[in-house]
């Protein structure tokens, strides 16, 4: 089977629907690198501002990636970050930063087991279950907050937590690096990662080979939900405070950010570096819109529009 | 057989039921090590839940399981793995999202030093399978991009590489090309040579004869007979398998029909991707068949008529007038219906009733001002089911319930609803039983008689040779040769059939001619 094998680049391009985000994230860049440059786009401290305003998307994105991979979506997300600021304010309070930091995971640990147990054995599609529980965990997050700001006067939970840096480099970049590493490995080689795509690839194909499709719905939703938690300690760590309002509608830029990565809504399909550029993408429209100085309202236009012309120039052709 | 074989399967009184219905009634069923075991028998009749027992898929009410003589007492797919079983599934355990050599060890992949999944190990080793059988699949292919036949060799090399004590084959030949089936016969064999015990299902009486040593058959979830293949000619095999005496095929008598007007007429018609420059002229009252191998581009054919793939080149003529078919909806306008290939996916949507189905291609001319006239679904389900005598518990059953053949009376009950004059017919009997495809044959006999004109595609050569009154070998997407059904009698020949025996070698070498031909043609093309 003599097969010409491309060389790396040729087969990049000949494939180019499929890495349409990373062609299309280096137009945008240089085209707002070209016209924004006078209102400072190409400044450092700018760059490292959309860095700063994407990371906790793209940390809630990596999880979200393997939850479409599986064949579920999580809806809850941006409403879990939101109740996990109030719940690890309201801990640092009483317990102190690793107090906070406990009651920040074992809020995702929560709402995730409960998310995977209404899908998996309860049998309500992921759409609803997670669709419920946004309601839930913002009407907890405002109940148990009486819907006021919980500050955190903690420093160092404040510097670890998304609003330090080293040197110039925000940590926030860090806690992005890391879960986007970890997420690339788990989802490329592990087999963890490689079950999650059969079963979302094709479930009874999955289940007949051997695999336990219920526990891998369960743990990529347990998963995402401890991502939103953390997203939602970055939150907290950044602004000093924890508010039910926080993460409020990051669930559609998470699966905005997914699905422009090249992850399939249906499942069987996803990329984690693909997930990051999704996110980064994202962030770097919303700040060339603003320096273009447009209101808001043309902003949400702009943003939509570019959405759409990505994911459908990366369809397959008919 | 001097020494007696260590038994490798032994299952005593197994009994399942599924919605009240007892699929399988204390069957006992026992297989040696170093054997091919052929399990046999009509749809509904018990051999895949035996099958998914044994695997593990379903967890049997009744009965003890012993694989190598160690009882199996726990019915997960994993513990039967575990207990050395292997099984290729007809349709249903490839991931179309990964790539062939990831489905054939998904769960099993090699690890490296970090523990991490090694794909270029499993892309060498996916290779080496493909080597051993001597068949040509890339192993980094997406199975979604596979081909019918390319899927069923990722299926099987899947299951060998299990390297099992028991290998289960269900229908592995479905879309294999005959040389791919010597193939995986000569390794078959030699697996059998090592010990490995080899339950084969399929309804190709010829392979089992070739390949089994003994056979079970069962009957409506209850065993008939385990016999040597010695004592069980294709005859009795048929005879215990429909339960009454029963020549097959060969009892369909095939009137000589009359021929009426040209109805349809291809001329260099060209599809997307196959067919090439296909002529043909189809007339009233005619079966005409379709021959070739996988990817001879019969079904390709098939779907350009329908206008699922339209045609890039040639002419349609309908009753002389040209038409231009672009879509699914232009056809059936133009009284041609598709019977598709994929039952499943193609022909019926199987969570739905019998009725609704039925009516699926005519919902615009029973829904006047908008809603849906139940009285006409009722009538149209009603003489359908009559029609074809089809068995349903009633016509608001999910399809999904009736058996194989009953669906797929269905699927032709939905497309006759049309009113169609020109009715194609893509493998209308694979994978259902022998009793069902008789009958099939006989309506497609009867449609011909009322004045249609029917296309039939089948790889079961004995099948078309029922069935068709002319015949258009196909090879590589190209129409070969027009046979007429009578030439390929052998006049020497009497007993009707031994008569079909000869006719099919003849139709046989045909084909394999049309491929020689073909590649000759195409190595002519290169070097010019």
């Amino acid at each position: 089977m003599a097969k010409p094998i491309p060389s790396p680049a040729g087969a990049f391009f000949a494939n180019w629907r499929q890495n349409i985000i990373y062609i299309g994230f280096v137009v945008i860049f240089v085209v707002f690198a070209l016209t924004l440059s006078d209102k400072g786009f190409l400044n450092p401290n700018n760059l490292l501002n959309i860095v700063r305003q994407t990371a906790m998307i793209a940390v809630m994105a990596v999880a979200m990636t393997f939850v479409l991979s599986a064949g579920e979506i999580d809806l809850s997300v941006g409403a879990v970050a939101g109740l996990a600021t109030v719940t690890v304010a309201m801990a640092i309070a009483v317990a102190g930063p690793i107090g906070g930091v406990l009651a920040g995971l074992a809020t995702g640990l929560a709402v995730g087991m409960f998310n995977g147990w209404l899908t998996t054995k309860v049998g309500i599609p992921s759409f609803l279950t997670t669709l419920a529980m946004m309601g839930i965990a913002k009407g907890v997050a405002m109940w148990i907050s009486d819907t006021a700001a919980v500050p955190i006067l903690s420093p160092s939970y404040s510097w670890i937590f998304g609003g330090g840096s080293v040197g110039p480099i925000p940590v926030l970049m860090f806690w992005m690096a890391l879960i986007a590493g970890v997420g690339h490995v788990a989802l490329r080689r592990s087999g963890f990662g490689r079950r999650v795509l059969a079963t979302g690839g094709g479930e009874t194909a999955a289940r007949y080979s051997g695999i336990d499709t219920a526990s891998i719905k369960f743990r990529v939703l347990v998963l995402s939900s401890c991502a939103a938690a953390l997203a939602g300690m970055l939150y907290a760590g950044r602004l000093q405070s924890g508010r039910f309002q926080l993460g409020e509608g990051d669930e559609l830029s998470v699966i905005a950010a997914a699905v422009l990565g090249g992850t399939s809504l249906f499942g069987g399909k996803g990329t984690v570096i693909g997930t990051i550029v999704g996110a980064l993408m994202i962030g770097l429209i919303n700040n060339g819109l603003i320096l273009m100085g447009l209101e808001f309202s043309q902003q949400l236009i702009a943003r939509g529009g570019i959405i759409i012309l990505a994911v459908a120039l990366s369809q397959k052709k008919r | 057989m001097t020494a007696p074989a260590p038994t490798a399967v032994r299952m005593t009184g197994i009994s399942k039921s599924f919605g009240g219905i007892r699929a399988l009634d204390n069957v006992d069923f026992e297989v040696h090590a170093g054997e091919v075991h052929a399990l046999l028998g009509g749809n509904g009749a018990g051999k895949s839940t035996i099958l998914k027992v044994l695997n593990g898929v379903h967890v049997p009410e009744e009965g003890k399981i012993e694989v190598g003589g160690q009882p199996l007492t726990t019915h997960t797919p994993e513990a039967s793995r575990a207990a050395g079983i292997a099984m290729n599934f007809q349709e249903m355990s490839l991931i179309p999202t990964l790539t062939v050599a990831q489905n054939i060890f998904l769960t099993r992949e090699a690890r490296d030093a970090r523990g991490m999944i090694d794909d270029a190990d499993s892309i060498r080793r996916a290779q080496a399978l493909f080597d051993m059988l001597q068949v040509q699949v890339d192993p980094t292919a997406l199975v979604g991009d596979l081909g019918a036949g390319q899927k069923q060799l990722t299926e099987i090399a899947k299951a060998i590489s299990q390297k099992a004590r028991v290998l289960i084959l269900d229908e592995p030949s479905t879309a294999l090309s005959v040389s791919d089936v010597e193939r995986l016969f000569t390794f078959l064999r030699q697996l059998k040579s090592e010990g490995v015990a080899i339950i084969y299902v399929s309804h190709r009486m010829d392979e089992i004869a070739r390949i089994a040593d003994r056979a079970t058959i069962l009957r409506d979830g209850r065993h008939v007979i385990t016999a040597p293949m010695a004592e069980l000619p294709i005859d009795v095999m048929i005879e215990h398998i429909v339960g009454k005496k029963s020549k097959g095929l060969a009892d369909v008598t095939r009137s000589d029909a009359v021929r009426g007007e040209v109805l349809l007429e291809l001329s260099g018609v060209t599809g997307p991707h196959k067919p090439t420059n296909v002529s043909l002229k189809l007339h009233r009252g005619e079966v005409l068949g379709l021959a070739g191998l996988l990817g001879s581009g019969r079904s390709a054919l098939a779907r350009v008529m329908a206008g699922i793939e339209p045609a890039v080149a040639g002419e349609i003529r309908i009753k002389g007038e040209t038409v231009a078919i672009r879509r699914p909806s232009d056809a059936i306008a133009h009284r041609i219906a598709l019977v598709p290939e994929a039952r499943a996916t193609q022909g019926i949507i199987p969570a739905h009733s019998v009725a609704d189905n039925m009516v699926m291609s005519v919902i615009g001319r029973i829904t006047p001002r908008g809603i849906v006239d139940r009285a006409q679904v009722r009538a149209v389900a009603y003489r359908m089911i009559e029609r074809l005598s089809i068995k349903t518990a009633s016509r608001d059953h999910a399809v999904s319930t009736l058996s194989g053949g009953n669906q797929q009376k269905v699927v032709i009950g939905k497309w006759l609803a049309t009113d169609p004059e020109i009715l194609i017919l893509d493998e209308p009997t694979a994978g259902i039983d022998i009793g069902s495809k008789s009958e099939i044959i006989r309506l497609v006999r009867d449609l011909a008689q009322a004045g249609k004109a029917v296309i039939v595609i089948s790889s079961e050569l004995s099948e078309l040779l029922t069935a068709c009154d002319r015949i258009l070998v196909m090879a590589d997407g190209c129409a070969h040769q027009m046979l007429d059904r009578a030439d390929l009698d052998d006049p020497a020949e009497t007993d009707p059939e031994y008569a079909l025996q000869a006719a099919e070698r003849r139709l046989q070498i045909e084909i394999q001619n049309a491929l020689s031909i073909n590649a000759l043609r195409i190595k002519e093309a290169s070097h010019g």
